[in-house]
């Protein structure tokens, strides 16, 4: 990333693909083993349409095209979201996850960062913030 | 049953000493498909002036929900657990948490409000070197559902 950051900058959007795989491999590193998060059967059981995936793992996800953007992971100092909606993963073929960001403000050397993360067209993240430590090269 | 509104202001013992490896950091960035090189590779962290490799921003929820899971368990807050909603989550990292760290999650329920026959509760906690620096600061919201929803 070069040149001048300020508000209304447009990072980079990307496309997210989640499977069953994606869950499980989230549930094992994150300890999370909710029964909602694998188990077709018993998420219908308490009304949901299926398995759903770990709303730490949409949030865990929907950060990485603002790292790779900053370049540098550390440099997130503050994120915070809402999970609105549920991402439903069925078996066949998975879900997509649609995220964009875009920076609102900045001051000095940081940055202010409004997420936006979407499944077929339903806003799974509201109120997703990140406030960013921009580098040297990146400040006016 | 809705949750008692007393247990707000109380705060819990710290979690045990939980230490940040580079293997969890690894296992948790491929797990949220974070791919900067500085949560894999020493020698890329140590070029950015981090002691060793650093975990993703979510990485903290590991650790906070060590602390959190003391308010599951109180009694008197009378949380049911299979009623659970995760509503919010947010972290403020005054620096990121670099492998070998060493940190405990101290929890402190902000707040139990009653809203649509639901119980929503914040808490706030805090990760803490054996020094006293504060790392990460992390708020959550969960919701238990009432019995008519």
């Amino acid at each position: 990333m070069s040149g001048q950051i300020e508000a209304g900058t447009v990072i980079p959007s990307r496309t997210i693909h989640v499977d069953r795989a994606t869950l499980v491999r989230y549930a094992g590193a994150s300890g999370d083993f909710n029964t909602i998060h694998w188990d077709e059967q018993f998420a219908r059981s308490v009304g949901l349409p299926d398995v759903i995936a770990h709303g730490m793992w949409t949030m865990g996800a929907a950060i990485q095209p603002v790292v790779d953007w900053l370049g540098d992971a550390g440099r997130v100092t503050a994120y915070s979201v809402r999970f609105s909606a549920p991402v439903p993963v069925p078996h066949d073929g998975g879900a997509d996850i649609e995220v964009g960001a875009a920076v609102t403000s900045v001051d000095g050397d940081t940055a202010s960062i409004d997420i936006t993360a979407t499944c077929d067209g339903r806003k799974v993240l509201a109120r997703a913030r990140a406030t960013v430590r921009l580098a040297p090269s990146q400040i006016a | 049953m809705a949750v008692n509104p007393e247990v707000a202001g109380r705060t819990y013992p710290p979690s045990a000493p939980y230490v940040v490896s580079r293997a969890k950091i690894a296992e948790f960035a491929r797990a949220v498909g974070a791919t900067d090189q500085v949560h894999f590779d020493p020698d890329v962290a140590r070029s950015r002036g981090y002691a060793d490799v650093i975990a993703p921003p979510t990485f903290a929820v590991m650790i906070t929900q060590q602390g959190d899971r003391h308010v599951m368990n109180d009694p008197d807050a009378g949380i049911d657990y299979s009623r659970l909603v995760h509503g919010e989550q947010g972290f403020e990292h005054h620096r990121p948490l670099v492998a070998g760290d060493e940190v405990q999650a101290t929890t402190t329920i902000e707040k139990v409000r009653q809203a649509g026959g639901h119980s929503m509760v914040t808490m706030g906690t805090t990760l803490t070197t054996p020094d006293g620096e504060v790392v990460t600061s992390s708020t959550s919201v969960v919701v238990i559902r009432g019995d008519e929803a």
